[in-house]
Order: C-alpha cells, then sequence, then structure tokens
C-alpha cells in the first residue's frame, strides 16, 4: 500500500501544476476581458462574400 | 443580401429615418453626409462586412464637427498614451459608442486602413480600444481622426487626464478563490477515507492524511483568511462587533481544533470544514463586488470640461491645455462648447445655456464686458472671453469642492447585516462559554469540545452569504432595468428611503426636447416672418418657436417692441407681425389652458402655437407614492410650471423653486435631520452637493456614458417610471434577507443541539456546512428571481 503515498504525492503535484497554470493566466491577463473573445470568435477573419460592397 | 430587406427611408448606416435629407450611394440610402461618409470611407477599405453582421450599427452623424488640433501638443499627448517611444506609442482609448459585435469587427481592423496601427483590441465590457501605433508614421490625432472618420468618437476629458490608467484593484481576490478552492478540493479528497472508515490495517494512513489536511489548512488560514482576522482586529479595537468577528473566531477555533487533534491522534480534525468556509465566504465577498466598469459613479467637473481650448494670441488661434489657461488669456469657445473658466465677454452674442449648472432652463443672454461663469454651454455663434480666474478657482469648481458637498461616507445607514451580527455574535460567545462551564465539572477534555464546537458550527458562513448573493442577484435585475447602483449595499438604502425629492430641469422634464406643437396653417414666407420677429426675443417661448422652425431664413425686421408678459410686435419685411398671448392679440380673454402663443399676420388671425410641458414618462406613477413617500420638488428653475406640476405633489409646499446648489444642500439636510431617509433624484452639477448629502442620490442620464454627477446609483431617463417598483422589489429584497437569516439559524439550532453534547463528528461539520451555504445560495436566487417577475421587473 505504499504506493498510496506516491500517488497522493503525484495528484497533489498535478492539482499544483493546474492551480500555476491558473495563477499564469491571471498574472497574463487573460480573465480581464471575458466576454469580448465570445463575440470575437464568431467574427470571420476574411470578408467571404466580396459583393456586399 | 441584407439591402434588399431595409426599407426605402432608413439609413443603411444608422437606421434613422431618411426624411429631411437624403442621400444615396451604390443604392444605398443615408440620412446624412455623415453617415455616407462613413459608409465611403469603410467601402473604400473593403470593409462593408461591418454592415452584415448587424442592421444599422453605425452612430448617426448628422452632427460631427470635433476639432482635435490639441492632440497635437506634446503635454497632452503625454498624459494620454500609456506608452510611448521613439517608434511605438500604446495607447488606450474609451469609445462610448461600442455597442456590437460589428464594432468589435471594425475597430480590429484598423490595421486595413493604416498600415501603421499595428495592433488593436476592444475590451467590449469596458467600452475601451486598447492601440499600438507607430508614432512615426501616424500622429496621435491621426489616429482619432481616424476612429471619428468611421463613426467611433473616443471620449477624452480632463479627467481621464488627470486620472491615469487605473490598472488592477490591488487586491487579489480571485487569486486567493483558487488557493481556497484548490485546497478545499484535496483536503475533501483526503477527508473521505476518514468518513468512510480506515480498516486496523489503514491506520498509518490516517496520520498522513491528518499532516496533508493541516498542511493544506495552512494557506487557507493564513493567505486566504487573513482579512477576516485583520477586519475583525480593527473593529474590535473600535469597539465593533462585526460579522468578521465570528467568522475569525470560527476559523481560528477550526484550524486549532484540527492542528491539535492531528497532533494528539484523537481524531481527524475540521480541515475539510475550514477550508469549504473560507472557500464559500470568499465567494460571497466575489459575488458582492460586482462592479461596472463602463459606468463612472464618481465623476467630477473635470469630466465634465473639454481638455484643451482654443486660445487666442495676437490673432493667432491655437489649442491650449486647459491646465496651461492662465489669468488674462483670450480664448475663442464656438456653438456648443463649455466655457471653461470665469471669464468676460470680449466679443460676439452669447447665448448660454447653464441648466446644467443652475437648472434654470432659458438661457441667458450675455453682453460685452459681462462675466461669464464656468460651466455654461454656448448655444448661438462663437465668441471671444478674457479668463479672470484658472480653472481651479471658477465658481463652479470652487462649488464642487465645497467642504460642505465633500462629506464623509460613514453616517450612512447600518445595514441589516451590521445590526444583526452583533447581537449574533455576543448569543454566540454566550452559548459556547455556557457550555464550557456547564461540561468543566464533568469532563476538561468534553468541555473543551463542546466550547469548541458551538463556535465551529455557529459561525454565520450561511448569514454572511445571503446578503451578497440577494443583493447580486437584485442588482441585476436593476441592470437590466438601466437602473445601475454603485455597490450592493445601495439596494439596502433604497428599501429604507421614505422621502423622495425630484430636481426639475432634466430630471423630470426631458432636455432639449421641447413639446410645441404648431396649430397655425403657415406658408413657408409666413413661417420666415415668425421666425424673423422670435429670433430677436430671448423670450423662452420665442426661443423654443425660433428652434420649432428653425432653418427658416431670416428677414430684415424693423419697430420692433416687445410688451412684457404680452407679446412681441414688429414690422418684417413690410408686414405687421404680432406675436403673442390671446389677450394681447385680440383683446379676448386668455381662455387656454396650455401655453398659447398666438400669431397674427396683417391683421389676420393666423392660428397659434402650443407649449405642452414634456414631462418625462411615469411621473403620475411616481405621484401615486405620495401615499407612502414624501415628494418634495426642488428646481433651481423659476416658477414658471408651477400650475402644471401642481397636481404631481401634494401642494405648494412640497415645491421649492429658485434653490440655489447650497440651498437644495441645506433642504436635504433639514429633512435629514428631522428624522427623514432621504432620496435625491436630479441631473445637473446644481444638484451634485444634495445627491452627496441625501441618503441615496441617484443621477438621471439619458445616456449613461454621457457626464453624470457623483451619485450612489445612475438611472436611465427612460426607466424613470419603474422607479415605484424598484423601491417596491427593494424592499422584497431585504425581506429575501430577513427570510433566509432565518434559515441559516435553523441550521445553527440543528448544528448547536449536536455541539452543546460536545460530540460534534467532524462528519456531521462537514455536511451541515456547505448544506445550509447551497440552501441559502439557491433559495436567495430563486427568491429575487420570483420577487422581480412579481413586480414586473424582468
Amino acid at each position: 500500500m505504499n504506493i498510496i503515498y506516491f500517488l497522493i504525492g503525484c495528484s497533489v503535484l498535478l492539482a499544483l501544476v493546474f492551480l500555476g497554470a491558473f495563477f499564469w493566466a491571471q498574472r497574463n491577463g487573460q480573465h480581464d476581458d471575458l466576454y469580448t473573445p465570445s463575440v470575437r470568435i464568431l467574427l470571420d477573419d476574411e470578408p467571404t462574400d466580396k459583393d456586399k460592397k | 443580401m441584407a439591402v434588399n430587406i431595409l426599407t426605402q427611408t432608413t439609413c443603411y448606416h444608422c437606421g434613422n429615418d431618411c426624411d429631411k435629407d437624403h442621400y444615396v450611394l451604390d443604392g444605398k440610402d443615408f440620412c446624412c453626409a455623415g453617415c455616407k461618409g462613413v459608409y465611403k470611407v469603410l467601402s473604400n477599405s473593403g470593409l462593408c462586412n461591418y454592415y452584415s453582421y448587424n442592421e444599422h450599427p453605425g452612430a448617426t452623424r448628422t452632427h460631427v464637427e470635433k476639432r482635435f488640433e490639441y492632440l497635437d501638443d506634446p503635454s497632452i499627448m503625454a498624459d494620454l498614451v500609456d506608452f510611448t517611444d521613439e517608434n511605438i506609442t500604446i495607447l488606450t482609448l474609451y469609445i462610448p459608442y461600442i455597442h456590437c459585435s460589428s464594432c468589435i469587427w471594425l475597430l480590429e481592423q484598423l490595421n486595413r486602413f493604416n498600415p501603421a496601427i499595428y495592433y488593436s483590441r476592444i475590451d467590449f465590457l469596458k467600452k475601451q480600444v486598447s492601440l499600438r501605433f507607430n508614432n512615426r508614421e501616424i500622429s496621435l490625432r491621426q489616429v482619432v481622426e481616424l476612429l471619428v472618420d468611421i463613426g467611433y468618437e473616443p471620449l477624452i476629458n480632463l479627467q481621464d487626464v488627470i486620472k491615469k490608467q487605473q490598472t488592477g484593484t490591488g487586491d487579489n481576490l480571485v487569486k486567493k478563490i483558487a488557493v481556497a478552492g484548490f485546497c478545499f478540493g484535496n483536503v475533501m479528497l483526503l477527508s473521505f477515507p476518514e468518513y468512510l472508515g480506515l480498516s486496523e490495517y489503514e491506520q498509518t494512513f490516517r496520520h498522513f492524511f491528518g499532516w496533508l489536511n493541516v498542511l493544506f489548512s495552512l494557506p487557507v488560514v493564513f493567505y486566504c483568511g487573513r482579512e477576516y482576522f485583520q477586519s475583525a482586529y480593527t473593529n474590535l479595537r473600535n469597539k465593533i462587533l462585526n460579522i468578521d468577528f465570528p467568522l475569525a473566531l470560527g476559523i481560528a477555533v477550526l484550524f486549532l481544533r484540527t492542528l491539535i487533534e492531528v497532533l494528539t491522534h484523537a481524531g481527524a480534525g475540521f480541515a475539510d470544514t475550514l477550508c469549504g468556509l473560507v472557500f464559500f465566504l470568499l465567494v460571497g465577498k466575489f459575488v458582492q463586488r460586482k462592479t461596472y466598469y463602463h459606468i463612472s459613479f464618481e465623476r467630477d467637473y473635470r469630466s465634465f470640461f473639454p481638455v484643451a481650448v482654443q486660445a487666442v494670441d495676437n490673432g493667432i488661434e491655437k489649442p491650449l491645455p486647459l491646465s496651461a489657461l492662465k489669468v488674462g488669456q483670450r480664448i475663442r469657445i464656438r456653438s456648443n462648447e463649455i466655457i471653461p473658466a470665469d471669464a468676460i465677454l470680449l466679443n460676439g452674442e452669447a447665448r448660454i445655456d447653464f441648466s446644467f449648472v443652475t437648472g434654470e432652463s432659458a438661457p441667458v443672454t450675455k453682453v460685452w464686458g459681462e462675466v461669464v461663469y464656468a460651466g455654461g454651454r454656448q448655444i448661438g455663434e462663437a465668441i471671444e472671453l478674457e479668463v479672470i480666474k484658472p480653472v481651479s478657482q471658477s465658481y463652479l469648481t470652487q462649488l464642487w469642492n465645497n467642504e460642505a458637498f465633500s462629506r464623509s461616507q460613514d453616517n450612512r445607514m447600518q445595514t441589516f447585516n451590521q445590526k444583526v451580527s452583533k447581537y449574533f455574535s455576543i448569543v454566540l460567545l454566550v452559548i459556547a462559554l455556557g457550555s464550557l462551564v456547564f461540561w468543566l465539572p464533568v469532563d476538561v477534555y468534553r468541555a473543551f469540545s463542546a466550547f469548541t464546537a458551538v463556535l465551529i458550527v455557529a459561525c454565520p458562513c450561511a448569514l454572511a452569504l445571503s446578503t451578497p448573493f440577494t443583493m447580486s442577484a437584485a442588482l441585476s435585475v436593476f441592470d437590466r432595468n438601466f437602473f445601475y447602483l454603485k455597490n450592493t449595499a445601495v439596494v439596502e438604502q433604497l428599501a429604507r428611503i421614505n422621502t423622495i425629492v425630484l430636481d426639475k430641469t432634466g430630471t423630470i422634464t426631458i432636455g432639449g426636447e421641447n413639446g410645441v406643437s404648431n396649430n397655425a396653417q403657415l406658408s413657408s414666407y409666413d413661417e420666415q416672418l415668425v421666425y424673423s420677429i422670435c429670433s430677436n426675443s430671448a423670450h423662452p417661448l420665442s426661443v423654443q418657436i425660433c428652434d420649432y422652425l428653425k432653418g427658416a431664413e431670416k428677414l430684415r425686421v424693423s419697430n420692433y417692441r416687445e410688451i412684457a408678459g404680452k407679446g412681441i410686435t414688429a414690422w418684417v419685411d413690410g408686414h405687421n407681425v404680432q406675436v403673442g398671448s390671446q389677450s394681447f392679440l385680440t383683446g379676448g380673454v386668455d381662455i387656454a389652458k396650455s401655453t398659447e402663443v398666438h400669431l397674427m399676420i396683417n391683421e389676420r388671425y393666423a392660428g397659434y402655437f402650443s407649449f405642452v410641458n414634456k414631462y418625462r414618462e411615469g411621473l403620475e406613477d411616481i405621484a401615486r407614492l405620495a401615499a407612502d413617500y414624501k415628494i418634495y420638488l426642488l428646481s433651481g428653475d423659476q416658477d414658471r410650471e408651477r400650475k402644471n406640476l401642481l397636481p404631481y405633489f401634494k401642494g405648494e409646499g412640497y415645491m421649492l423653486f429658485n434653490q440655489s446648489p447650497q440651498q437644495k444642500l441645506d433642504f436635504i439636510k433639514a429633512l435629514q435631520l428631522a428624522g427623514k431617509k432621504v432620496m435625491m433624484i436630479g441631473d445637473g452639477l446644481n444638484d451634485s452637493g444634495a445627491l452627496k448629502q441625501s441618503d441615496l442620490g441617484i443621477a438621471i442620464t439619458d445616456n449613461v456614458n454621457n457626464f453624470s454627477p457623483g451619485s450612489d446609483a445612475i438611472l436611465d431617463g427612460r426607466s424613470l417610471r419603474l422607479l415605484p417598483a424598484f423601491l417596491k422589489f427593494s424592499k422584497d429584497s431585504i425581506t429575501i434577507i430577513h427570510i433566509s437569516f432565518f434559515i441559516s439559524l435553523c441550521y445553527n439550532l440543528i448544528g448547536l443541539s449536536y455541539a452543546v453534547s460536545g460530540r460534534l463528528s467532524p462528519l456531521i461539520a462537514a455536511i451541515l456546512m456547505p448544506l445550509s451555504t447551497a440552501t441559502i445560495i439557491s433559495f436567495t436566487s430563486i427568491a429575487t428571481h420570483l420577487a422581480a417577475k412579481k413586480r414586473k421587473l424582468s
């Protein structure tokens, strides 16, 4: 059953990695604007129908 | 294609009716040259997809006359930009018009208009655009002018320049929640084996898990929960028992007991309850801190003034930053510009609208040599002035900085939470000490166990959460109805109001809109005659007729005579024109109910104009509140409309006219001294003192992005009719808080029945705490939703 010690160590480490990733995202300003990206993703990169001109 | 669906008469760009002027380009209709211009700019750059995301995404461009020369001034430039070196400039601009996906799309394509703009990113909720551009190829002014050309005019004012960018809120609540959540999850995982039962063989894990739990509790207590200890400590020193005291006590006891139980191998401790408690508390705090990024509640006179004025030096005009404006400087103010400093009129005819400063709706005419106070808006031709006082010492600025107008916020009403938690803490301590004393002679271990257990289960987590969750749900209901509250505490203040004070100009009347109805059959030549004679008079009704007949040609007027209170007569282009009251023209008696102005051309009666006072929709509903609230009118205006407004108020004593800003403030103060809880609704700078003094100041505005004085809440003019519903709903919210407080007390009683006996198992605590929290959160959100439905505030 000593494997439990190892497994718990792994799980805590993994969780710490996620926590670190969250902090990194926070510091990087990824959570500053939570709304605009949801609109931006629906906009096309290149105007598809030029005849709209 | 979208074009074909459009009706013939709406503007392709902004959606306005194209009735007066009609421009056509590429088979599309435009209401004005401005809208057509924007379309042309966009189509030249191949960016017409702008119109395919939304119909009519543009802002109307009927009146645009902006001058941005001042942006070439290095000192202003340095204040505006975030960063600049010899190549790159980084800049954030506030653009109030950002409102749809088309806006995001277009503004992030700025690069295609000018390749020197490397980067543009929109923050939709804050209505900001961040730009990075090459300042060798394009200047700041050119960037701003480009934005104006495509219909997105940034709002640049003195406050933006002074305040600098406020970045970061300073505390890292989100980080704390993340840490608490991380620890909470891990501790739960490690506590499960204990609850499910460990066999003899697995006993070694018990200590291992116990120590890990203590380890996880450390950051929760000392990092996430630190502010509870700090707040409890400062409050205790000020002899206040607030809700943070039992919370801090709960956290401390939970941690110490966990530590001791793990150290002595006596049990598993309460690490999961501890982490869960702190996690939920922080989430509640986060919910409470809902703010509106795009609305500023703390605006002051600086955001009212422009950044620069046109200074005249030896006949040469050049832009000058307002901060560099000195006494003796000559400035030129154009139509619709604001006078930034007290000054003497040197040149031109000044007709100045002081409605925002004094509440007086009729424009004031000033002649050569008269002093013009800052804050007025010139509505005639361009005038030239000589500054006699620096901006910081003008009448308006001093009014704003008046000692009486800046009041500390601490005499605000106590919230329900603050009141209850005082008694709650005392009762809690009595029960805990009682059980300690009761068990001490019997069993010392059990006595301390009961003592700590009481402090643990009675920890008012649910109580601390009921207010934030109810209030933030209420806030979003208000928000959907265009009523923006500064913070959640305002809901509670709203519920306790018993006196409502209304300003007149701009608050219950609609600014700038005149209800002139034409009951005369006038040929266009007759209109010219009437326009010409009325343009000579400064009487408010004449001014309104002139506005109504705007665009008519002015003819030569002679023998002009004005009989005060009666009317005007003159020869216009060889015709005898008389304008005035019915009795003045025909010698009869005034029988009209509304204000009327009658016309006579060459001794022939030509009909009349009638003036209906345009009040905001819903004034009747507010008047009906008189049963429960005392309603006052407090106007800086003259009492011309006293008669029309009388039906809406209880009596003459409830209507005060000719009030100066200081008198308004004093009136509110007098009401408060008489024990009233006063809500002030106003819109202008003249109300700012009263708004601050009142228990709840609401600024009313037709556009939340426009300037409004500092206040607790901002109400969109369209929603004034909902005010009675808002008041009722705020009372419902308070009832919901009371009920959820009762529910959380029930949970506390269940927990206490275990705790006083000293037999509280960690499992029960671990179930009770999240269960009560979940109940409170779901109850408050459902109940608030139902209450909003009941008040028809969807």
